[in-house]
């Protein structure tokens, strides 16, 4: 599966010495199998095989035992006996709770509209470093990213002194008499919003200025000229042009937005409903590997489609840079 | 693109943005330094949280396990995902190279609590004991991605006529790209460490599933005491935190800018000579 076709440089462009081409040859094809093969076969053992083992122990029992799931791996011999006691019970359960399907739509619609705030915070930003002076865009630049070093956990973490009822959003705007009572933020969706809109915004202003940056602003000057007003000139000629900005900056924040725990964990309160959530409370408080497994498989399949957006979004830049 | 669209409305969306990024933190910090417990009340400052941070036995622990686990998985992350990126730019014809590139793009975007789940899977099913050695297997497997990327970007704008005059003049393959390569893209690789090491510090979900008993990560430490409340002993924790990733961050991006400035200087003069 892992066989190789080294191309190399071009032979006939490769005025190689007689002597010792053979064992250079084969040594630059040992090379080249090496540099693919080893991180090749990591990620097949530690994360392709992985998601196989979720997908049958979803179609597992759940057992009392530690691991706790049936059935357990036997040998060939135990192969038929395995398959015949494979189930969909816990797919069969997923549909029978309502909990679950509410968590899956949830999910979506918060990391939609989550996707979609973040757009309309990081767009304008995008666009300003952009149109920048040149000199001063690598330190804009240097700021968007040096949040994205600090903890995701830290960050999220920040928040809840702010947003809680005593915390210091509601004692300022209690200051500013804006408000007489303290408003009621964390443990709602709101605080959610804000959580994934603040931890997320670097991604999405990432490749949405790489995109503005690479535009050729004489196009824009070129469609004024001809009569277009600039908010014309924007939506008939920036916006499209930085649509694959705008593509790869939504997946990555919606993909990983859906299965997000922590955020909703921390800032939603115990009622939100996130599917990320039910798949930690469903392994490490009730224990059930093979309905948090089917959980997975769901959200995984989901998200299929999401994923290969963002992997031909991925590509496309790549051929570009060639 | 020239600075005449610097408009006020884009500089208002850029401080606007900048203080929406930026004051959540700034926040932070200032109230590690607060003397009351309450930890939004300021009542002066103070130091003492950090004095009791230092007395946190449970604590310097979790702390020295992330540690090791953030050396140990960045640099073998580093290894591998620079591998993956020569493959990715140098092979453009091998068999199964959508699945390879599939394999790694996809754990950019992959929710953690799949990642996590399925790790755990895989080593309760091959039966290896959880502890360090899992977390820090985890950590290198979706660290190491990210560090593909980050070299892969290198790579795809790097000039190959040079590996291709070395290897005119007769180096192996092997000792091409460790006398010219491996030089062009060391900046890329020292990101992509540097990436790969904060990831493992701040990961939290896949530790959670991957570690087991005496393998609590700062994390997942942090993670428990915030379930509790806001205290200002977690504040230190995260300024320390902040302090320690900041400075790294900042001499890497000195030392990347010498290095710019000495490379420009080369140039020019190899220009004149």
């Amino acid at each position: 599966m892992t066989q190789t076709f080294p191309p190399g440089p071009d032979p006939a462009m490769q005025p190689l010495p007689r002597k010792g081409a053979g064992l250079r040859g084969i040594m630059r094809g040992l090379t080249a199998k090496l540099v693919i093969i080893i991180p090749y076969v990591w990620l097949l053992i530690l994360f392709l095989v992985p998601f196989l083992i979720v997908a049958k122990i979803s179609l597992s029992q759940i057992a009392t035992a530690m691991p706790p799931y049936q059935p357990a791996f036997d040998g060939l011999d135990g192969l038929w006996a395995k398959l015949s006691s494979f189930t969909v019970a816990n797919y069969l359960w997923l549909t029978e709770d309502a909990l679950y399907f509410n968590a899956y739509i949830s999910s979506l619609v918060i990391a939609g509209v989550s996707t979609v705030l973040t757009l309309l915070v990081g767009y304008p930003m995008a666009y300003g470093m952009a149109r920048a002076p040149a000199t001063i865009r690598p330190t804009l630049l240097m700021l968007v990213i040096l949040p994205f070093w600090t903890s995701f956990l830290i960050r999220v973490y920040a928040w809840i002194g702010i947003l809680k009822p005593e915390g210091l959003l509601n004692q300022f705007l209690l200051w500013t008499g804006v408000i007489d009572t303290p408003l009621l933020i964390l443990n709602t969706h709101t605080a959610i919003y804000i959580g994934i809109v603040y931890s997320y915004l670097p991604f999405m202003v990432l490749p949405l200025y790489a995109a503005l940056e690479k535009m050729d602003h004489s196009l824009v000057e070129a469609a004024q000229d001809l009569g277009c007003t600039p908010t014309g000139a924007f939506w008939k000629v920036t916006f499209p042009l930085s649509r694959p900005g705008i593509i790869a900056g939504c997946m990555l924040v919606f993909i990983p937005a859906v299965g997000e725990f922590v955020i909703p964990d921390l800032l939603g309160g115990s009622q939100t409903l996130m599917i990320g959530r039910t798949l930690w409370n469903e392994f490490f408080a009730n224990r059930d590997w093979p309905v948090a497994s089917a959980v997975a498989v769901i959200l995984l399949l989901l998200l299929v489609v999401p994923i290969m957006l963002f992997q031909q979004a991925q590509a496309k830049t790549q051929e570009e840079g060639r | 693109m020239n600075g005449a669209g610097w408009s006020r409305f884009n500089i208002a969306s850029i401080t606007a943005g900048f203080a929406f990024l930026y004051l959540p933190i700034v926040l932070l910090i200032i109230y590690s330094f607060n003397a009351s417990r309450l930890v939004t009340v300021w009542a002066g400052f103070s130091t003492q949280w950090y004095v009791e941070l230092w007395h946190n036995q449970a604590l310097l622990d979790a702390a020295w396990v992330t540690l090791r686990v953030g050396l140990v998985s960045a640099s073998a992350a580093t290894v591998l995902g620079t591998m993956a990126a020569l493959a990715l730019t140098r092979y453009t014809r091998f068999r199964g190279r959508l699945l390879f590139s599939g394999m790694v793009f996809a754990p950019l975007v992959m929710p953690e609590v799949i990642t996590g789940l399925s790790l755990l899977l895989l080593f309760v099913a091959i039966g290896i004991d959880r502890g360090i050695m899992t977390v820090t297997l985890a950590h290198i497997t979706f660290s190491m991605c990210f560090v593909a990327v980050v070299v892969q970007s290198r790579l795809l704008t790097f000039d190959r006529s040079l590996e291709e005059a070395a290897m005119d003049l007769g180096a192996t393959p092997v000792k091409t790209f460790f006398a010219i390569t491996l030089p062009v893209i060391a900046p890329a690789i020292v990101s992509g460490w540097m990436l790969a090491f904060t990831l493992s510090l701040d990961d939290l979900v896949i530790a959670s599933f991957t570690s087991g008993p005496g393998a609590t990560t700062l994390p997942m430490k942090i993670y428990s005491q915030v379930r509790l409340g806001v205290t200002p002993e977690i504040n230190a924790i995260c300024t320390i935190l902040i302090a320690i990733v900041a400075t790294g961050v900042l001499i890497a991006s000195v030392v990347n800018k010498r290095r710019e400035v000495q490379r420009r200087r080369d140039e020019q003069t190899a220009q004149r000579g």
